[in-house]
């Protein structure tokens, strides 16, 4: 047994400690809203918030996960700057098909907490481990932006 | 008016429900276009029936598979608390069709979009019309038909309440989700109106007004949010890898690497000592042709994704690998070269270019390569399936939920009738999802599973080892010049395996539908043009990705085009107009194009003179031809493809160590009227990244049979920090009463060559082999 503190809520979990977390999250605890993408940490689907850093869940084993806050994107909206985030993503139509977006938002969100004005150097490096097939990255950035101008708190 | 939902079950909320509402208590009228059966699986996945030489040509979408349907009661339902439900028939794959289908009901409805939900459809075709959601058609096709069906509800409503009031109808009006009663300014909701609307009779189709586009509320505004966006800004979205079910299994399957190899045998020891490993099953491998069959292999099922995937890691197998095992992408390229340097099958041939090269003041030949491609849409494919009482339910990502019904009955042996396909949200689609495959397999393993529901993942290596691959091909051109510059003589060889093949292995020429993708169809004014098609054979599962053989042919097109013009000394956007020529209407038929996207030749002409507009509108908005400092130049290109028109603009900048970045790039689209002008740029955005994607980065490549890439690492697509730093599109204004253009694939193709011609203008380098990689690198 593993317990994993996540959203604000303690789990306890069956699973062989080498879990990733992704998994985890998805078919055990059935916050499907972090999604797969690769396995390798070379997408940015999956990303979670670690005591407040942005993470890789794929890759993450629960071991690793069991001693910080785990937030995912179903709790980011109780953040006011992962609030804005998720109101420029609507405002500014930034998802197509939307299944990267958890990541991208989570990655955003991360990066305007720690750098409320980012430059577009800044959004290239804290973004660039997210893909998006469809290409919404001109929005992303625009919706970035949007956040900062616009302060995350009102 | 929601569907009864166990909490359990995870699947998407507006699934529709099966009891009866309000608004279909009535029975049911369908036009259907009198497509009837249609036997042949090619036919069934969209091929357009025109092409059935014995048959009157039937165009776009009378051409479909069960054609469409206009029928409000298999559209719209409205609850007494006058809640709207307007089901969507097509598959979203962040297009927005989920918001643009309704809102054109919505619109013609007069409903309050506040008060409208989305069902999505399960794959009925019979019951809705075509759902393939593939050649950029949905709104295409069903504009007519979904403003059609809005009318008729709304003329029921009028009724109803023209009823109720006791007053000639002509003195009520509909207006925003109420009905007014122009004499005595009486109102009555929709809601109060539902019941009584129900019981009318649904009016004939040629008694329906539809609104004057002035009066559009919603249509070609832009104004609406995205019905989905603000479920996956907050991780709600339910996609076809998060459905969840009591007792659900969760499988991954070891596929045969190579195309028509299977398995020898293996051994399950190891991996099902793995723990949360509940069992192996092997899947019956389906000999080439591959069609939409599950490929076979070993399918580890557990607990969760995590224990099969590390089940099959534990898994010995021994794989037989068939006659593609030799397959090789450098030895093939070499293939294809030596089969574009020899004549091959001419598929249109207009004067004499022979004689023409021959007087020519100066003679140009060049070669341009694209390799396969993958779609690796973000999630990657899956779907669930249990089987109850004899009845399979599954639930997916799928493009063509039909097809995968007529498939999973026919795997399980079960009547169409007792299978039921739910359609998800699809993480991407780009063609790949168009095969049910995947939908499949997991039918096969509830069934193995004695029904118990069983989820199928796929993981980014299956995604990328089996997939069905956008083809490889060499385009050869060669052009004749005469004295002042002028093209006089024009020879294009086009060879690349056919999409055919995956459906008849002895297929080896391009099928009308591929050569029609800016390949024959150009409209060039050359008085000697020779095409030709030689022979390739496909080592590979070879399918659809978005914009399909118009990559490699606008490439390869567009591509000459400025090399010639180069080659003359003039400037490329003056040439490209110059070959275009002067506004004219042209049968597509006089250019050997039989296919012309299945849309009728008379409604759809090639219009050089549309195609000149959107290079003029692309040039003029980027400044053509302005000073940028050295290092940075300007490349255009011009592509017709979906019916629709788009030209673009690139501004490349590469630097002393030969890195490239594109600071702008200026699109312009003529589709016609513009239903979401929002999605419309939306998807010309997103093509754009594709299309600097591919031509920079992507690349399949076999050795032994296998594909080589496992992941994002060797499968490298565009991040945000490649992608261009502007995207600027341009909408030429249409006409909401003349034939639509599609959207979601003509971005796609002048991409690549328009930066390639880019590139050229800032270094003198001319890039005729895709990706570009490390090609600039000094």
């Amino acid at each position: 047994m593993v317990t994993l503190h996540v959203n604000g809520k303690a789990q306890q979990v069956d699973v062989p400690p080498d879990t990733p977390l992704l998994w985890v999250l998805r078919d055990v605890i059935g916050l499907t809203g972090t999604k797969f993408g690769c396995g390798m940490a070379l997408c940015g689907a999956c990303t979670v918030h670690l005591d407040g850093r942005p993470t890789r869940a794929c890759i993450t084993p629960i071991s690793a996960a069991a001693q910080a806050k785990v937030t995912t994107i179903e709790a980011i909206g109780g953040d006011q700057v992962g609030k804005a985030v998720q109101a420029a993503w609507v405002d500014l139509g930034v998802p197509q098909c939307g299944y990267c977006q958890a990541g991208q938002i989570m990655s955003a969100t991360a990066l305007l907490q720690q750098t409320p004005k980012p430059t577009d150097a800044d959004i290239d490096a804290a973004m660039s481990g997210n893909i998006c097939r469809c290409g919404t990255y001109t929005r992303i950035r625009a919706a970035i932006h949007r956040v900062a101008q616009k302060g995350a708190t009102k | 008016m929601s569907a009864p939902r166990d909490s359990m079950i995870s699947v998407p909320s507006d699934a529709p429900s099966d009891r009866p509402l309000l608004l279909a208590n009535v029975s049911r009228r369908t036009f259907l276009a009198g497509v009837g059966a249609l036997g042949g699986l090619v036919l069934a996945v969209g091929f357009p029936a025109a092409l059935r030489a014995a048959d009157p040509p039937k165009y776009g979408r009378d051409g479909m598979p069960d054609g469409w349907v206009d029928d409000p009661l298999a559209f719209v339902a409205i609850g007494e608390d006058g809640t709207v439900t307007i089901v969507c028939h097509r598959s979203e794959m962040g297009q927005g069709v989920r918001t643009g289908m309704p809102m054109i009901v919505a619109d013609e409805l007069e409903a309050d979009w506040k008060r409208v939900r989305v069902a999505q459809a399960p794959g009925d075709q019979k019951r809705f019309g075509n759902q393939d959601t593939d050649g950029s058609r949905s709104t295409r096709h069903f504009f007519e038909p979904m403003r059609r069906c809005g009318a008729a509800a709304r003329a029921m409503l009028e009724t109803a309440a023209a009823a109720r009031w006791n007053v000639p109808v002509g003195e009520v009006e509909a207006q925003n989700h109420e009905v007014l009663h122009r004499p005595s300014g009486r109102r009555v909701g929709y809601g109060a109106l539902a019941k009584d609307a129900a019981k009318l009779p649904v009016p004939p189709r040629e008694t329906l007004r539809l609104k004057d586009p002035s009066r559009f509320r919603y249509i070609g505004k832009g104004e609406l949010k995205l019905i989905d966006a603000p479920n996956i800004a907050s991780g709600k979205a339910q996609y076809g890898i998060d459905t969840r079910l009591p007792g659900m299994l969760y499988a991954v399957v070891a596929r045969p690497p190579v195309y028509g190899g299977k398995v020898a045998k293996y051994d399950a020891a190891q991996a099902l000592k793995v723990p949360g490993v509940v069992r192996v099953v092997e899947i019956e491998q389906s000999p080439p042709p591959a069609e939409f069959n599950p490929l076979g292999g070993v399918a580890v099922i557990g607990r969760n994704t995590w224990a099969a995937i590390k089940g099959r890691e534990a898994l010995k197998i021994e794989w037989a690998d068939g006659p593609n095992r030799e397959y090789d992408s450098a030895a093939f390229k070499e293939t294809l070269e030596a089969s574009a340097r020899k004549p091959g099958k001419v598929v249109r041939n207009e004067g004499d270019v022979d004689a023409a090269m021959a007087s020519a003041a100066r003679r140009l030949d060049a070669e341009y390569y694209v390799p396969h491609l993958a779609h690796v849409t973000m999630e990657p494919p899956a779907a669930t399936a249990r089987i109850v009482n004899g009845k399979c339910e599954a639930w997916g990502c799928i493009q063509s939920p039909q097809a995968a019904r007529d498939r999973i009955a026919k795997r399980l042996g079960m009547s169409v009738e007792n299978v039921k396909v739910n359609v998800t949200l699809l993480g991407g689609g780009f063609g790949r999802k168009s095969k049910p495959d995947f939908m499949i397999e997991a039918a096969v393993l509830s069934k193995a599973m004695a029904g118990a529901p069983v989820k199928v993942t796929w993981t980014r290596e299956d995604d990328l080892h089996n997939s069905y691959y956008h083809t490889v091909s060499v385009e050869h051109l060669e052009a004749g010049l005469d004295a002042q510059g002028k093209p006089v003589a024009w020879l294009h060889r086009t060879v690349a395996p056919t999409i055919i093949s995956t459906f008849n292995p002895e297929a080896k020429n391009e099928a009308p539908f591929e050569l029609g993708m800016t390949a024959i169809n150009i409209p060039f004014v050359i008085p000697n043009v020779r095409i030709e098609n030689p022979e390739a054979t496909a080592h590979t599962r070879i399918g659809w990705f978005r914009s399909v053989s118009n990559i490699p042919h606008a490439f390869a097109v567009q591509s000459f085009v400025a090399e010639l013009a180069a080659a003359a000394g003039r400037d490329p956007k003056d040439f490209l107009l110059d070959l275009i020529g002067p506004a004219r209407r042209i049968d597509p038929r006089t250019l050997g194009d039989t296919w012309n996207h299945g849309e009728d030749p008379e409604q759809y002409p090639v219009d050089t003179g549309r195609m000149r507009r959107v290079v003029e509108t692309a040039a003029r908005e980027a400044g053509w031809g302005k000073a940028l400092p050295k290092g940075r130049g300007q490349g255009v290109a011009v592509a017709y493809s979906f019916v629709t028109y788009v030209a673009a603009v690139v501004e490349a900048a590469v630097d002393e160590k030969g890195e490239l970045a594109i600071p702008r790039v200026d699109i312009a689209v003529d589709c016609g009227a513009q239903i979401n002008p929002d999605r419309v740029r939306a998807q010309l955005e997103g093509a754009c990244v594709m299309g600097v994607s591919l031509a920079t980065k992507e690349e399949i490549s076999y050795k032994a049979g296998r594909v080589v890439q496992d992941n994002y690492h060797a499968y490298e697509v565009a991040r945000i920090s490649a992608a261009p730093r502007e995207i600027r599109v341009h909408l030429i204004p249409g006409d909401f009463n003349a034939p639509l253009g599609g959207v979601g694939e003509p971005g796609v193709p002048p991409i690549a060559p328009a930066l390639c011609n880019a590139i050229f203008a800032a270094t003198g380098k001319r890039i005729r082999r895709l990706p570009i990689r490390d090609q600039l690198k000094v």
